[in-house]
């Protein structure tokens, strides 16, 4: 498969780009901000989503999606992030979906279908401290009646307080296992925090919460594949959702070095900026190849996916934060303020960098999956 | 099984027949790179017949025209070709300034007469190009340059000089920019094509930081080269000469990339040992290494995407500038490394253990990386152009 959308992709790319450049600009993240909305994202916005099927674009067609893959939920999060659009597509149509058409069974079948009809936000309940450490997951998970007693402390959950459905990571006798937990389950707990990008995200508190058997997303004790297919269409949908976010925020500073003067000149003749402006354009469009390859083995199922995709987290990672850099110091004093959208672009990377493993993280991994 | 599924099979085939074993072996200094040319020697028996059964199958260049030596292959059909190549670790039979720069130029450009004439025998590896653009006040600025042809009716006659000429002492052949209008700065160079071995051409090697010398100074007393000797048009030899930069800035991009999914990291941590943790020793340059390695895997990618494009008339005329200035810096990072991880035994310049100082020599030699076929400066000044349309760049 050559490493460009096909004419399919580019047919969505051009639906979706307008879509979301007129419905959710960054005006759109600015009124919910200045409102001090309390639901995270507009959820009206969301049912406009539905009418156009993205929710369910990767919940296979017999629950009712459209059965694509991580390429065209990679276009979504694309424009998602070039205007900043607060949403919760990537932690419910992808991380969500993911782990649920991964795992089959009972809880597939409940939610999948709620996904792809836009009624069900989920919320992934993974980190436990500061960093992105999944692999020492300390929340427990033991039997109890007929089905499993879940303690623990989880953060850093996007949409937790306003979550149909909670994907819980808990560690059981033999190994991980995933607990779809209800809204509504006694002895759960939400508190949201503002972060620095006016999204909202949860510390959750599991106090013997009590789920039945079947809450069990896939197998007990098995839950370590789902959860890194679930980690692997997060992450690489993450650093698509940068590659957006790094592209606005590059076109925007382009833009402003052709119409700002000083010293009698436009500052885009300064040979100072042109060439950290031209060094900028090709770590984005790297960046933007990498994700591309990611999305693509991902959606070969290829063993390679996996160190590609902690590849495209690092190198969107470094990209885009490159990109917000550049552009504030670009824009000068007027880079500073609250009323140009520069700003609001560096605040959503820096949460981004963090979710799902920051650039450290997965250099390290690249790392260790190399033997060394 | 689709028509691309059969035609990896068949290159799968005919590869396992024809590569000798010995070509499958990594390419260890120089002479195991075969350059072609009436005076190439070959290495051993294996080299010519490696090359001899690509050549007949037009592989040496598989997606020019059967007619020009190659094999007509569709970029879907040269990708397999090259990802079946590597799945062997096959050598290349032939590089050549004639297939990474003229060649495409001869394409693009070439009269059906010239391509006849001059493609074939690039194809199979008798005639060995050399590129003489750049002159001693003539860099980076190249649209200066002075070489001057004078109009003889028939004939110019060159006189002149060309700087870091490669490897122009072994070459049969020049493709040659030279002034024939100086009251025109762009529309006055003509593309020449001429025989090293023409009367008044001399060179005379000039020795690199490596401590090798595989350029020249190249100097032209009176040379007389035929009108029929050019490709293009008379004095519009700069659009042939930007056509073939882009070309060669897409060959030298490929440094970075080095080849297969090779951990830099993976390989030191094979050749030093490991801490009890399974992990290289010096938690700093285990960092670096890695950190390496994601731009190198990255730029993997980049290439795939850039070569997918590229052939298919996708990408933008300037993204080589990018491939380019991209992958020679990290080339050159890649070396640094080398250095380091190599620690003092990597400073040996002669030693037969370090093969007469090969990563020491190596290190240096990529350091030209970034200022051959265009410095990186001037890349970063073409995007911000071209690409970026910035203002008076
Ligand atoms: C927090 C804050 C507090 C401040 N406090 C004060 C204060 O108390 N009093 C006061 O008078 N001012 C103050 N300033 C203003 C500050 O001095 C200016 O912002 C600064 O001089 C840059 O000018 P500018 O914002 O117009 O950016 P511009 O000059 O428009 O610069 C935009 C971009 O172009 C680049 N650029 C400009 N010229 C060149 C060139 N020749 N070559 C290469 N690049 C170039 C700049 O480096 C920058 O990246 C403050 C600014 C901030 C952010
Ligand atoms: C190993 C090697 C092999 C080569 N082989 C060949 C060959 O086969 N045939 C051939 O014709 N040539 C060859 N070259 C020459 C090569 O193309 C030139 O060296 C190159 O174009 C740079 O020119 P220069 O050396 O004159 O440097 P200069 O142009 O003098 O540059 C000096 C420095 O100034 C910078 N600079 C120049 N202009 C600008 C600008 N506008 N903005 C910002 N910075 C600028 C450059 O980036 C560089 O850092 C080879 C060079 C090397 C090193």
């Amino acid at each position: 498969m050559p490493l460009y959308h096909n004419d399919d992709q580019a047919m969505l790319k051009d639906s979706v780009a307008p879509f979301v450049a007129e419905q959710a600009p960054v005006s759109h993240l600015r009124k919910l901000r200045d409102s001090a909305d309390a639901t995270g994202f507009s959820c009206d916005l969301w049912a406009q989503f539905t009418e156009m099927g993205l929710p369910g674009m990767l919940v296979p067609e017999e629950h009712g999606g459209l059965g694509m893959g991580h390429m065209e939920a990679g276009i979504v999060l694309e424009e998602i992030g070039r205007n900043l659009t607060p949403s919760p597509f990537l932690s419910t149509s992808v991380g969500a979906v993911a782990a649920l058409a991964k795992a089959g069974g009972t809880q597939a079948g409940r939610w999948l279908p709620a996904i792809a009809s836009g009624e069900a936000i989920i919320a992934l309940a993974i980190d436990e401290g500061a960093k992105h450490r999944p692999d020492r997951i300390a929340t427990t998970a033991t039997r109890a009646g007929n089905g499993f007693r879940l303690d623990g402390k989880k953060s850093f959950v996007l949409h937790g307080h306003v979550a149909d459905m909670s994907i819980v990571a808990a560690k059981t006798d033999g190994g991980i296992t995933l607990f779809a937990v209800p809204k509504d389950a006694k002895g759960l707990t939400a508190d949201p925090r503002r972060l620095v990008d006016s999204s909202l995200a949860s510390h959750v508190t599991l106090d013997g919460v009590e789920v039945d058997a079947d809450a069990v997303i896939g197998e007990v004790d098995a839950g370590g594949d789902i959860l890194d297919a679930l980690l692997a269409a997060t992450r690489t949908g993450a650093a698509a959702e940068m590659v957006g976010v790094g592209q606005g925020a590059m076109d925007m500073t382009v833009t402003y070095l052709k119409e700002r003067k000083q010293f009698g000149k436009l500052i885009g003749e300064f040979q100072g900026l042109q060439h950290r402006a031209a060094h900028l354009y090709g770590e984005m469009e790297v960046a933007r190849a990498t994700v591309m390859k990611a999305q693509q083995l991902l959606d070969e199922g290829s063993e390679g996916a996996k160190l590609m995709v902690s590849v495209a987290k690092a190198k969107a990672g470094r990209a885009a934060n490159l990109a917000v850099r550049e552009g504030v110091q670009m824009h000068g004093g007027i880079g500073m303020t609250d009323e140009y959208d520069i700003g609001l672009y560096m605040k959503r990377d820096r949460a981004l960098a963090e979710y799902m493993g920051d650039v450290h993280y997965h250099i390290d991994q690249v790392a260790r999956m190399n033997g060394y | 099984m689709s028509e691309l599924d059969a035609f990896r099979a068949e290159v799968r085939d005919w590869l396992e027949a024809n590569c000798p074993a010995e070509m499958r072996e990594p390419v260890r200094d120089e002479g195991d790179v075969c350059w072609g040319g009436r005076n190439w020697v070959f290495k051993n028996d294996a080299q010519k017949q490696w090359l001899e059964a690509c050549a007949a199958k037009g592989y040496t260049v598989p997606d020019w025209p059967k007619p020009y030596g190659g094999a007509g292959l569709t970029p879907e059909q040269t990708k397999i070709l090259k990802q079946e190549m590597k799945r062997i670790k096959a050598r290349s039979p032939l590089d050549s300034f004639g297939i990474w720069m003229l060649g495409p130029a001869l394409l693009q450009f070439g009269t059906e007469e010239q391509k006849v004439q001059y493609l074939n025998p690039i194809a199979r590896g008798e005639i060995r190009w050399c590129q003489g653009y750049s002159e001693p006040g003539s860099g980076s600025d190249l649209v200066s340059l002075q070489t001057f042809g004078e109009d003889k009716g028939d004939h110019w006659v060159v006189n002149g000089s060309k700087i870091w000429t490669s490897y122009a002492d072994k070459a049969d052949w020049i493709f040659c920019l030279v002034r024939t209008d100086k009251a025109n700065k762009y529309q006055g160079i003509t593309f020449m094509l001429f025989d090293m071995a023409s009367k008044g051409v001399t060179t005379k090697p000039i020795l690199l930081i490596s401590g090798n010398s595989p350029f020249c100074e190249t100097f032209f007393d009176d040379v007389e080269v035929p009108k029929t000797q050019f490709v293009g048009e008379v004095n519009r030899g700069w659009d042939v000469a930007k056509y073939l930069l882009g070309h060669e800035r897409e060959m030298i991009s490929g440094g970075g990339a080095g080849g297969d999914m090779v951990s830099i990291g993976g390989a030191f941590a094979k050749a030093f040992g490991k801490n009890a943790a399974g992990e290289l020793d010096d938690p700093i340059l285990r960092a670096e290494m890695a950190a390496f390695d994601v731009d190198v895997f990255a730029y993997r990618a980049m290439g795939e995407r850039f070569m997918d494009m590229w052939k298919t008339g996708r990408a933008h005329p300037a993204s080589s500038n990018m491939m380019k200035y991209v992958g020679t810096e990290l080339n050159k990072r890649r070396h640094e490394l080398v250095m380091s991880g190599g620690g003092s035994e990597a400073l040996e310049w002669d030693s037969e253990e370090t093969k007469g100082g090969a990563r020491a020599r190596g290190w240096l030699r990529t350091k030209a990386n970034s200022i051959e076929g265009g410095t990186s400066e001037v890349m970063l000044n073409v995007i911000a152009k071209r690409i970026l349309d910035l203002p008076g760049a």
